[in-house]
């Protein structure tokens, strides 16, 4: 069983579709990660995902509970962090949380140690008795994760946990989440982020337009996109004509990078030695030989550009 | 899971929150004094004090309920507070009551300054109280709903503001308060057995000075009635227009 299992699951909006028949899941004790531009639907999915808007079509399976009928059994065990803040603005930090906790039942003789806790963790403690709305940016969403994690949720939702938040408190959230999947916690996060994906999740989906266009891990991603291998030298000496190295290895394509430098590209894997002989030969001293790996940006540009394109043609793009 | 601790834990912050607010108390007690010492030092001996009061009760709990809920609901929903609400796992029903008690406790206790006012004022004996107690919580229930009803069927606060001013000034007229309805044009008594207040506050005369229209049992029955209806129609609004 998954912690997670969305099949087919579509939005739309009037003409609109937001979410075009998704299919993904999540198992227990996994990070994963939407990533996706603005508009993509990323918020949309978590918001049927938590109950707060419902699917035109395809199916729901939260901690084992299906949607519709079990949702306010799977509310019990998830928890959630939406991309804006909306905790009451006159209560204090303290007071937020064991309200947070009292509508999950916990008594406040239990809440309140626990939200201490939090307090500490999140390094809110000095101002637990402010009013939610004196808070910077960065501790309003900080306790938003604090009270998203006060009834123990066994999964938990984040949509955009770092968008406009200081790098510090984007720090904090990003270990803390990590914590937190450690000790057991499976996490749902949406992020237009590339590298907050990379760092933290151990899968990620592309969602564009309400597509998802690549599910994998980052390595699995990466794979996709390494069937093409490229390797740069720079040399001592500027370089002339590349023909004649170019008609010693026709398998390879090559070009300049610079004044200096060089690119080969190939799609079977470079065997640098030959290289090395060749330039040796010719009298070029190689100062250094560098094997570039793709970023899992170069993949996701390339693997969105793509759908992007496609996009234009796409009914789907006049609406926008 | 315990449903109630967060029944009263939502119930306690609205009152926190919103209704013992200075100005929600100033509202919800010195206006309905306002209008009582209005309606009683200026009365003339053929209508007594005795006669008006079900009247000023009726109005009182019709003011201090329906706009309440403009900010308990309409604005919490505009400032996305609602949503956490949405998220906790206790039954919209249950939600909503936790929501509207609030307005329904101050309502009764809104009903409880002229009533206090008028005992000082004149001699009460014979008032069926049991009967009035009934007809208070009966009125505050259908004109909370009311409240809860405008208050979900619009975006803004100011809008459920306004339709609820739509709804109860007309109310005050056309439910016989201070004007029987027999007194009413023939045209306009249909649209006064529409309204709940009409059979709240006859059920109120019927208790406080035994001059009524309708039989008590109807009366009852309308408001029933009424309570659940507007109850029904407002969750099913909510369900329709909020979880989009
Ligand atoms: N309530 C709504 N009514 C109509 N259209 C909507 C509604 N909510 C979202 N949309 C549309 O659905 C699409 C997906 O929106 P969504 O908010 O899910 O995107 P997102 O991936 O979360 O973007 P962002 O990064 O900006 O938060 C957008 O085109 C948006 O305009
Ligand atoms: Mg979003």
């Amino acid at each position: 069983m998954k912690a997670l299992h969305v099949q087919n699951l579509t939005k739309q909006f009037g003409d609109l579709t937001a979410v075009n028949g998704v299919n993904f899941f999540v198992e227990y004790g996994e990070v994963f990660g939407f990533l996706g531009p603005n508009g993509a639907g990323k918020t949309t999915t978590i918001n049927m995902l938590i109950g707060l808007a419902r699917m035109t079509a395809g199916t729901i399976s939260v901690m084992g509970h299906s949607y519709p009928d079990a949702l306010k059994m799977a509310q019990r065990e998830i928890g959630v962090v939406p991309d804006e803040s909306n905790l009451y603005d006159e209560m204090s930090g303290l007071e937020n949380l064991t309200f947070c906790a009292s509508l999950y039942g916990i008594p406040r003789k239990d809440s309140e140690p626990r939200a201490l806790d939090l307090l500490h963790q999140f390094d809110l403690h000095d101002v637990k008795d402010k009013a939610f709305k004196a808070y910077s940016k960065g501790m309003k969403r900080k306790l938003t994760i604090a009270a998203a994690l006060i009834h123990k949720p066994s999964l938990l939702f984040l949509d955009e946990p770092t968008s406009g938040i200081d790098v510090a408190s984007a720090r904090q959230i990003r270990y803390e989440l990590k914590e937190l999947n450690q000790n057991g916690t499976t996490i749902f996060l949406t992020t237009h982020y590339i590298e907050e994906a990379d760092r933290l999740c151990d899968r990620i989906a592309f969602i564009v337009a309400g597509d998802i266009v690549r599910t994998g891990t980052v390595t699995e991603l990466m794979q996709y996109h390494e069937s093409e291998q490229s390797v740069e030298f720079t040399l001592d000496q500027p370089l002339g004509d590349l023909s004649s190295i170019q008609e010693a290895f026709p398998q390879t394509a090559i070009e300049k990078a610079g004044e200096r430098s060089l690119r080969i590209r190939s799609v079977q894997s470079v065997d640098l030695l030959p290289f090395m002989r060749y330039f040796d030969h010719v009298g070029l001293q190689v100062y250094e030989a560098r094997i570039l790996r793709p970023s899992l940006e170069d993949v996701f540009v390339n693997v969105t550009g793509i759908e992007a394109e496609k996009m234009k043609n796409n009914q789907r793009g006049a609406h926008r | 899971m315990n449903a109630w601790i967060a029944f009263l834990s939502i119930l306690k912050k609205d009152m926190q929150n919103y209704y013992l607010k200075p100005p929600n108390i100033s509202w919800g007690i010195l206006f309905p004094i306002a209008w009582t010492l209005m309606f009683f030092l200026r009365s003339e001996a053929a209508i007594t004090i005795r006669d008006l009061l079900p009247g000023v009760i009726s109005l009182s709990i019709l003011f201090g309920t329906t706009s309440m809920l403009a900010v308990t609901i309409t604005f919490e929903k505009k400032s996305r507070a609602f949503e956490r609400l949405l998220l906790a796992p206790i039954s919209l029903n249950l939600l909503m009551l936790a929501k509207t008690s609030g307005a329904i406790l101050f309502g009764i206790g809104g009903a409880a300054v002229p009533t206090i006012l008028a005992a000082f004022l004149t001699d009460l004996s014979g008032v069926a109280w049991g009967s009035v107690l009934i007809g208070v919580v009966l009125i505050a229930l259908t004109s909370t709903f009311l409240g809860l009803f405008i208050a979900v069927s619009v975006k803004e606060v100011f809008e459920a503001q306004t339709f609820s001013n739509f709804f109860r000034f007309p109310m005050v007229f056309l439910c016989g308060l201070f004007i029987p309805l027999t007194h009413l044009p023939l045209f306009l008594r249909p649209v006064s057995y529409l309204l709940p207040l009409t059979y709240g506050n006859d059920l109120l005369s019927s208790a406080i000075t035994g001059a009524h229209l309708l039989p008590n049992t109807l009366n009852l029955g309308m408001l029933l009635l009424f309570s659940l209806g507007l109850f029904f129609m407002s969750t099913r609004n909510i369900r329709r227009k909020w979880i989009l």
